[in-house]
């Protein structure tokens, strides 16, 4: 194969290797081009925010921090209560994850490894919840929230994100891939079903349950619709919220302040970025038939 | 555990001896009576959360659909009023028609956007530039629409925009963005499909990896060749991705509403309002719980539909392998 290719190169027209060698390039530069469009607003974004506030609408635009100034970054803890909106953000986003990812692992054990009646049926309306858009949940729910009092609370946000069908179902998924026969072996080695769940499925799952905890970080971190509902009061505000009332009751005057808020609401975001984009993807794609 | 068998007792788990001669059937009945709700106490958290937050609140959503109630007063039936009125109103239709533009138009541009750089990035390309392409198309995805959106619109200010800066320097005079009803539909547009486009990317990605080379060898002894290739044997070989692609990019964009409600709060007029946004605000704003509900059971239906067509069609113009 190698042989015939090499006499291919040798022999053919040098005019047909140049022209690929262009329509790689050609290719390359179609992507930067839209890569320069999809990176620009993000670096123009970080660039604004490190630049005095009265230099905000600057033109031509300066994409690169090239003398950084950090009078926004201290305006924005000034004009806004940037740690508490943190501190809401974390905690809700937190105790979601977690609480997901406990939750989606016993529920989808069960699915993937327990037998009992009904099993099929209860996994069928599982995965229908998740065609339900959120929109048409939340009257009822926020009803509910406030019959039992927890109105403009963290709490409101926090636990009816828990339960979570997509989870599950990923959840299901992953301990399908781990063999059964693991469950028998820590039978016969005399462990109760509880202990083979802890000790033997739960480690192995680790993986999975990265990818929920990603998610469900990713998803409530940048959530905007549910808190703009729950929450009435600014300090139960969390960092969507908390930057686009900033937005509204700043002027234009003072932009760069803003974005020196949405750099710093994007800094959790990015870390996820770095270290757990392949997660992040496979989550994303997973129950796509990819 | 080896020593279950030599105690008297049974287990060796448990001293409150029995019987020598249920050693053996006492566990396995121990066994199958805690498989029994066993797996019950594991779904436990799951199944009464969804019962509580997602089963019961369609039932009352669908139920309230039928009721006047402004949460104040005690709810009263109404029978199909609140539906009555709500297709009459002509905010709530023309939300509706906008959210229907939306859709066509934003995955329209996602899916074309979204195919044709995944099949730049998936031909012959070096592996880093790969990585980075793929990663730059996909970071918007992590970012919160409600950020975006802040940002965006100071890109897209009338004045001092980078947006009209740029268009300024082939020559384009500035383009009133945000005040405008064409202008704004168009921003939300843009800035929507700058977010969501790398969603469906990843899925074209994994959906031309799954195509096998030797397909491509085929067509190209065949004579096939640049984009005839992809016309021929990409394309039809997609489809099933395609399929998926697009049901989730419809679903999605006809749940719209972070990047309106910042960008432009539905405004100029009614121009970007959307379906969720009316359902939102007749809610929350108006106090009118029955027609929101109403208002949401149509904008599931419609859901449901779409969903239901795209699938039948699938049958006749998706190629499975």
């Amino acid at each position: 194969m190698t042989l015939i290719s090499e006499r291919v190169e040798t022999t053919a027209p040098v005019v047909t290797r140049k022209k690929r060698d262009w329509s790689v390039a050609g290719r390359i530069i179609a992507l930067l081009i839209a890569a320069v469009f999809v990176l620009g607003p993000v670096l123009w974004t970080l660039s604004t925010s490190l630049r005095p506030p009265s230099e905000s609408f600057k033109l031509p635009p300066a994409f690169l921090p090239l003398n950084p100034d950090l009078t926004s970054y201290q305006q924005v803890f000034k004009q806004l209560n940037i740690v508490l909106l943190v501190m809401n953000s974390a905690l809700v986003t937190g105790l979601i994850a977690v609480g997901q990812m406990v939750t989606a692992a016993l529920a989808g054990y069960a699915f993937a490894h327990l037998r009992f009646r009904g099993r099929g049926a209860l996994f069928s309306i599982v995965l229908a919840t998740m065609m339900v858009p959120a929109q048409v949940t939340i009257v009822p729910v926020f009803m509910l929230i406030r019959g039992v009092g927890l109105s403009d609370t963290l709490l409101a946000l926090i636990i009816p994100a828990i339960p979570t069908a997509f989870g599950t179902f990923l959840m299901r998924q992953y301990f399908l891939g781990l063999p059964g026969e693991l469950a028998e072996a820590a039978a016969i080695d005399g462990a109760s079903p509880w202990r083979t769940f802890r000790s033997v499925y739960a480690p192995l799952a680790v993986p999975g349950l990265a990818i929920v905890g990603i998610l469900a970080f990713n998803f409530h971190w940048n959530e905007f619709f549910r808190p703009l509902i729950m929450t009435i009061s600014e300090q139960n505000f969390t960092l969507p919220l908390g930057l686009v009332s900033l937005q509204g009751n700043l002027g234009t005057g003072s932009i760069s302040v803003v974005l020196a808020g949405v750099v710093l609401s994007m800094i959790p975001a990015l870390v996820v970025f770095m270290f757990g984009q392949r997660a992040l993807q496979d989550g994303l794609t997973a129950g796509t038939g990819k | 555990m080896s020593t279950a068998t030599s105690t008297p007792t049974g287990t060796g788990r448990k001293p409150g001896g029995r019987q020598v001669t249920h050693k053996h059937s006492q566990p396995s009945k121990r066994g199958r009576v805690q498989q029994r709700w066993l797996p019950w106490a594991f779904l436990a958290p799951t199944i009464v959360g969804m019962g509580i937050f997602t089963l019961l609140p369609i039932v009352a959503s669908v139920a309230l659909a039928f009721f006047r109630w402004d949460i104040i007063s005690a709810p009263t039936f109404v029978g199909f009023d609140n539906f009555a009125e709500v297709v009459q109103d002509p905010t709530v239709r023309v939300s509706f028609l906008n959210s229907i533009v939306f859709v066509i138009v934003a995955v329209a541009l996602q899916l074309g956007l979204a195919l044709g750089l995944a099949i730049m990035v998936q031909e012959k390309l070096p592996a880093w530039l790969r990585v980075f392409f793929r990663s730059a198309f996909f970071f918007p995805l992590i970012l919160s629409a409600a950020s975006v959106s802040i940002f965006m619109r100071y890109l897209f200010n009338e004045q001092f925009g980078v947006v009209n800066w740029l268009l300024s320097l082939v020559g384009i005079p500035a383009v009133p963005w945000l005040t405008t009803p064409g202008g704004s539909a168009a921003v939300v547009i843009l800035v929507y499909v700058w977010q969501n486009f790398g969603f469906s990317f990843l899925l074209f990605v994994g959906g031309l990896a799954s195509i096998p080379v030797e397909t491509y060898e085929a067509a190209s002894i065949d004579g096939a060749t640049g984009w005839r290739k992809h016309f021929y044997v990409t394309l039809p070989l997609l489809s099933p991705t395609t399929l998926v692609a697009s049901v989730m990019a419809i679903i999605n964009a006809l749940q719209v509403f972070d990047q309106p409600y910042v960008l432009t709060r539905g405004g100029p007029g009614d121009s970007t309002r959307t379906a969720v946004m009316v359902i939102f605000e007749s809610a929350f704003q108006r106090l009118e719980f029955g027609q929101a509900s109403a208002i949401g059971v149509i904008l599931t239906l419609i859901i449901m539909a779409i969903t239901a067509a795209q699938f039948r069609l699938s049958k006749r113009f998706v190629f499975y392998q």
